[in-house]
């Protein structure tokens, strides 16, 4: 620690009574302005990284005509939709008339569910041979075996936000395609026999 | 016996060059440090792995708050003549009768959340003051009244030939039905891509993508 000095005032050579000017030291004690250096270099590192927030890219298909819309093999499907108060519902496939494969998650457990689906789906991929679209993509990455090439390519997930979902919700949702390299989905309005089924299900 | 002498060091240490340093390094993040500009309305973003960084450029920036209420603000930083196209274009193809002096207060308004209609109200208020008033927001939720339809073809008009981003940013608490209301606006205008903003969060460990962050 820097101290400042003090010289010795004590000694009366000049007479008592006659006060000598003290000597003063130059030196300054450096540390608190050291404290307030640090504390101002911290302040500022922490408002330069948080100015620059990050963006999510969002591609939306263009709206066209219904004959044009992309078949999706139902055995690959997997519908998910948001409720209210961060509820996740879920079915695979087509949505059985009577609402039996119609189930309720949350946002933890909604991430197994999806990989389970893509390895399920994965496993029972059986490449088409007429597929000329695959063989050109395998050719493009120097894969010789082309049936590989997109083995998820039946997974897809079809997203439902129903109108009580925030935006926060979507958000995640969308988070959990990209962190599951899920390629394919879609955000899809819900429809009136799904938005019944969650309110049965919340009435609960 | 020799007798050894321990000279008696002073713990006193000279501060002074590390005091340079401090400040050297002080001076150099006060120059480097962009503030952010104060957020006329205050959203709370949520969170993705995306570790995409936002860059500055031409922007439509649509903000909604946890009351979905919309609010837009063009971002042209090279040059601001493109948003008095805008505000002209809105004003020629809406029949806002809005006056020169409107139109000029229009490049220095912080925000807009009004429906067209009370969009000449809001203008006549000094760009300073305009946070102040209360806004209730740009009607999209009725999908034959989107006014926010109106604003990104206006835009899209003016930056016609340059890029433009369609910048999103919303707050966790709103719904979703804006969101959709927001898109559909776009969509109407065949714009199809858009950033949403968010705050950044690491992959969770075991997963896909952390896998291939791995790796990289």
């Amino acid at each position: 620690m820097a101290s400042i000095e003090e010289g010795g005032g004590g000694d009366h050579k000049k007479g008592p009574g006659v006060k000598k000017a003290k000597k003063l030291s130059t030196r300054v004690d450096m540390t608190p302005m050291v404290d307030l250096g640090f504390l101002l270099i911290t302040f500022f590192i922490f408002t330069a990284t948080l100015s620059s927030p990050a963006t999510m890219d969002l591609n939306m298909p263009k709206d066209t005509k219904k004959e044009d819309e992309t078949k999706i093999k139902q055995s690959g499907a997997l519908t998910v939709m948001l409720g209210k108060n961060d509820e996740v519902f879920y079915y695979e496939g087509e949505l059985a008339p009577d609402g039996s494969n119609f189930k309720s998650s949350n946002f933890k457990d909604i991430r197994d569910i999806i990989i389970n689906k893509r390895k399920d789906v994965i496993k029972n991929y059986t490449p088409d041979p007429k597929d000329e679209d695959l063989k050109q993509k395998a050719k493009e990455r120097g894969d010789a075996n082309w049936q590989n090439a997109a083995l998820d390519k039946d997974f897809v997930v079809v997203i439902k936000p129903d109108p009580e979902a925030t935006y926060k919700n979507t958000v995640d949702i969308l988070d959990e395609m990209t962190i599951n390299a899920v390629k394919r989905f879609a955000i899809v309005k819900i429809s009136d026999t799904e938005l019944q089924l969650i309110h049965k299900t919340e009435g609960k | 016996m020799p007798h050894i002498k321990i000279a008696r060091k002073s713990t006193a240490t000279d501060m002074t060059p590390f005091v340079d340093i401090a400040f050297l390094i002080l001076s150099f993040f006060i120059m480097a440090t962009k503030f952010k500009p104060a957020e006329p309305v205050p959203v709370v973003t949520p969170n993705s792995v995306s570790s995409k960084i936002l860059k500055e450029e031409n922007a439509l920036l649509i903000t909604f708050d946890k009351d979905s209420r919309v609010f837009v603000n063009v971002n042209a930083k090279k040059d601001p003549e493109k948003l008095t196209e805008v505000i002209q274009g809105l004003n020629t193809t809406r029949n806002l009768g809005l006056t020169p002096a409107e139109i000029e207060n229009f490049k220095n308004s912080p925000i807009i959340g009004v429906p067209l209609a009370k969009l000449k109200g809001l203008l006549d208020i000094p760009a300073a003051d305009q946070g102040k008033v209360k806004q209730e927001g740009i009607p999209v939720l009725d999908t034959l009244n989107n006014e926010l339809v109106w604003w990104v073809s206006e835009t899209k008009k003016a930056f016609a030939g340059e890029k433009l981003l369609y910048i999103i940013k919303g707050d966790n608490n709103a719904k979703y039905p804006t969101f959709e209301g927001v898109i559909n606006a776009m969509r109407k205008n065949d714009e199809f891509k858009y950033n949403l903003i968010t705050s950044q969060e690491g992959p969770p460990e075991g997963t896909e993508l952390y896998k291939e962050r791995m790796s990289k």
